[in-house]
């Protein structure tokens, strides 16, 4: 059942409208910065664009994903319609306001400043505004999730809450408690002085809000993806689930341990000791747990649905799964994009390792395999599950949804093992131009090269999305019959509390929250103006 | 779900067992990341444990005081603002007039100075105050030059400057719009860390105190850069265009002094 179609489909087009716009972006950056450019004569071109590419890639399409995917899950898994329309409209209207709020300074050239935002440079206001305001639209959607659950749970005493939902809600409060770091660090330290009212600013206190948000945002992305895994997965394959319970403590333990993990970011910056960057460091090591769970669920769950399909042997039954189903191949090359750029992340997270790439292009590259690559294919996907349901009309354009998935694939790998490689010959991160003259770089050339052709195949499979899209609206009505979300081995009769809600869970976040970053943030407010440092305007009149 | 089961209760194992467990991770990674691994890193110094926590903890230590060195020569004095060198008016122009009387000899006015001086005529007033502070201090020294700048008022210099500044810009002896602009003027050289030229020199944009160059004698500017280079000229005040010209080829040194020299 899914009253609210119009909604639903409102964000999935609003979020792919602004993906397949700063996608273009993405590929010209690959290429104004490669050897087969001569050189820009403007390097701000270059920041301009990357801060509108990140800010729409980053805070925008993956948040709008969410949002539309948990209004659909909140119908489809709950089977009643959604509470609080109304705003969630708001929520929207306030997401596509902020966008555009946001990306007009920057496309002006009046906000270079990095959807990281990197002060002490400090941009236009309306810039912070817009994103503020992105913000704010999706807390909405974090507490319609909230409501309805809890409404549901009311409602429902004697059931469990249906794991998609659980694993929804999961992914709201993640993200509600997310954010807080990056909107003090907006609204309190950076909107003073781009509004006027300061000049200096504490660029270290700043960083440390800002990792608060920019380690576990990346979590918030894979949710969507992770319950794919879970929940559309093993049906679309027909098979069940392995376990229900697993799932339920995988999104548990991202709930708990990914958020308290960002100093890991902040590695090489001095304001943070290195105790705590050491305790930081171990917790990031916990989130690879929720990961591994994951992978091996959603494999046991796939050789349940081999062996029922009759495959057999040990090794046998990879054989016998259903290669031509478009979502047993987005899920393979997800898991493969996944365990490539988790084990770059474990380079990431020691704090010796990272010492050898940070900063580097190795960075871009490891983001960009987890978000573009495992996360974003697992959007398409969804698109390709939702599509008929959302539009009443037959998506049947298998061949060419393979086609696209594959050349996501090879496109994404294509695109960051270069990427990853130049990181680790050291090439510098959040450059507009590099000499390739030079003896020392020239032999990167060629590997930046090879990421400007891989960039060429994203864009090419992004246009095969957009058509098999747009056919969808265009095909023959067809009833598409109840949505089912996936079904487990066991399905849960009875759950202890703790796998039925987020008390217990809320709790560990925040205490761990404070464990971990209480003193730093503490230290640093102690230390008062003192390590505050002149602002930088970008786009200022010198 | 509804359940008799208290969740917060260390009778519930979820409950036990997952504060325990983070409990005991936190008191393993603080035993590890404050007590074993501050005395791990080589080198440490630190004396007490007491030490080592703060040092983990990242309370900040005030560094050693460290002698500074006196440079042997004279270095600028003067502290740019974009409000330099302060508020002039017609007055100051006509005065400035003046007393550029002596100056033309050199720096002619209305026709092109000698190839070995630079054009003032409508150089920003920061640019050439700068330069006459500098002379007078010392911090810039030219036979020719230092001894006229010795005897000028803090008025005179800023008259002079709001004078020349007052000037229309004359065009370059040989102009030539159709020269392209070399890779220097417009983009520099990243990897040697050499901004590009015109991102303050004109062209691109001019930061305050940094002279317009478009017009300017391509003997002028190819002196200046080797002077640089050569620790001749110190007084730019953060060693920029020491760092810049040491770094730039010949090649590039004689394009970009071309490039401009042909600016109109």
């Amino acid at each position: 059942m899914l009253n609210s179609k119009r909604l639903v489909l409102a964000h999935f087009w609003l979020a792919f409208v602004v993906f397949g716009l700063a996608l273009l972006l993405g590929e010209w950056q690959m290429f104004a910065r490669s050897p087969l450019n001569p050189g820009l004569g403007n390097s701000d071109w270059y920041y301009r664009s990357v801060t509108a590419h990140g800010s729409a890639m980053g805070y925008v399409f993956p948040t709008l994903i969410a949002m539309g995917f948990g209004y659909a899950i909140t119908e489809l898994a709950l089977k009643k319609p959604l509470i609080g329309r109304r705003w969630a409209w708001t929520g929207l209207a306030m997401v596509a306001v902020g966008a555009v709020v946001a990306l007009i300074p920057v496309s002006l050239g009046l906000a270079s400043v990095l959807y990281t935002f990197y002060p002490p440079m400090v941009g236009n206001p309306f810039y912070y505004i817009g994103v503020v305001l992105v913000v704010v639209g999706s807390w909405i959607w974090v507490a319609l999730m909230s409501i309805n659950m809890i409404v549901w749970k009311r409602e429902n005493p004697d059931k469990p809450v249906p794991l998609a939902m659980f694993a929804n809600v999961a992914g709201a409060y993640l993200w509600g408690w997310t954010a807080v770091g990056a909107a003090i660090e907006v609204l309190l330290l950076i909107l003073p002085v781009a509004l006027g009212f300061k000049d200096t600013i504490d660029a270290g206190l700043s960083r440390v809000f800002f990792s608060w948000t920019l380690h576990a945002i990346v979590y918030f992305w894979l949710m969507p993806t992770y319950i794919a895994y879970y929940t559309i997965f093993p049906r679309a394959i027909g098979g069940r689930l392995y376990s229900d319970a697993m799932g339920r403590i995988a999104f548990i333990l991202f709930v708990v341990v990914s958020m308290p993990i960002g100093v890991h970011h902040l590695f090489a910056d001095p304001q943070v000791g290195g105790g705590f960057k050491f305790i930081q460091s171990v917790f990031t090591a916990m989130v690879s747990l929720p990961t591994l769970v994951t992978i091996f669920t959603i494999c046991a769950s796939a050789e349940i649905a081999s062996r029922l399909r009759g495959g057999r042997g040990p090794f046998g039954w990879v054989k016998a799964l259903p290669w031509g189903n478009p979502m047993m191949l987005a899920t393979t090359f997800s898991l493969l994009m996944l365990g490539f750029g988790g084990v770059g992340g474990l380079i990431n997270m020691s704090y010796q390792l990272n010492t050898s790439i940070h900063n580097t292009q190795w960075i871009t590259g490891h983001f960009h395999l987890i978000f573009a690559g495992a996360i974003v294919i697992m959007y398409f996907a969804i698109a390709y599950d939702l599509w008929p349901h959302l539009t009443g009309r037959i998506l049947k354009t298998g061949r060419m949804m393979k086609a696209q998935l594959w050349l996501w694939f090879v496109g994404m790998i294509v695109t960051t093992f270069p990427w990853h490689y130049v990181g680790i010959l050291g090439m510098p991160r959040r450059m507009a131009f590099y000499d390739y003259a030079n003896p020392e770089i020239a032999k990167q050339a060629f590997s930046v090269s090879m990421s400007v052709v891989g960039g060429a195949l994203l864009v090419v499979s992004a246009v095969l999305f957009f058509t098999i899209l747009i056919r969808g609206h265009r095909a023959e009505r067809a009833d598409p019959g109840e949505y089912r979300f996936a079904q487990a081995v066991h399905e849960p009769v009875r759950l202890p509390a703790a796998l039925n809600g987020f008390a217990l869970w809320l709790t560990l976040m925040i205490g761990l929250t404070v464990v971990n970053y209480g003193y730093p943030i503490a230290q640093l407010l102690a230390l008062g103006s003192s390590t505050s440092v002149p602002a930088v305007y970008v786009g200022a009149p010198q | 779900m509804k359940t008799e089961e208290r969740l917060f209760s260390w009778r519930n194992s979820w409950f036990s067992l997952s504060l325990g467990g983070t409990a005991g991770l936190v008191v393993l990674s603080l035993i590890a990341g404050f007590l074993v691994l501050p005395y791990a890193t080589p080198n440490s110094k630190l004396g007490s444990l007491w030490d080592a926590i703060c040092s983990a903890a990242g309370v900040p230590r005030a560094t050693a005081p460290s002698e500074q060195v006196a440079p042997t020569f004279k270095t600028s004095a003067v502290v740019m603002t974009s409000q330099m060198p302060g508020p002039t008016d017609t007055r100051s122009v006509g005065r400035g007039a003046t007393l550029a009387m002596q100056c033309a000899i050199c720096h002619a006015s209305g026709r092109h100075s000698q190839p070995d001086t630079p054009n003032l005529e409508g150089q920003p007033a920061a640019a050439v105050y700068k330069q006459l502070r500098d002379f007078k201090a010392g911090a810039r020294v030219n036979a020719v030059m230092t001894p006229f700048a010795i005897n000028l008022t803090e008025q005179d210099m800023i008259d002079l400057s709001a004078y020349y500044a007052y000037l229309p810009r004359q065009p370059g002896l040989h102009p030539d719009a159709g020269v392209p602009a070399p890779a220097i003027v417009i983009r520099g050289a990243a990897m040697r860390n050499i901004p590009a030229c015109s991102s303050c020199h004109g062209g691109g944009e001019v930061k305050a105190g940094a002279p317009w160059l478009e017009g300017q004698s391509a003997i002028y500017i190819k002196a200046q850069l080797q002077a640089f280079a050569g620790e001749h000229r110190r007084n730019d005040i953060s060693e920029q265009m020491r760092n810049i010209a040491r770094r730039m080829t010949a090649q590039e040194i004689d394009e970009a002094a071309a490039y401009y020299a042909s600016r109109p």
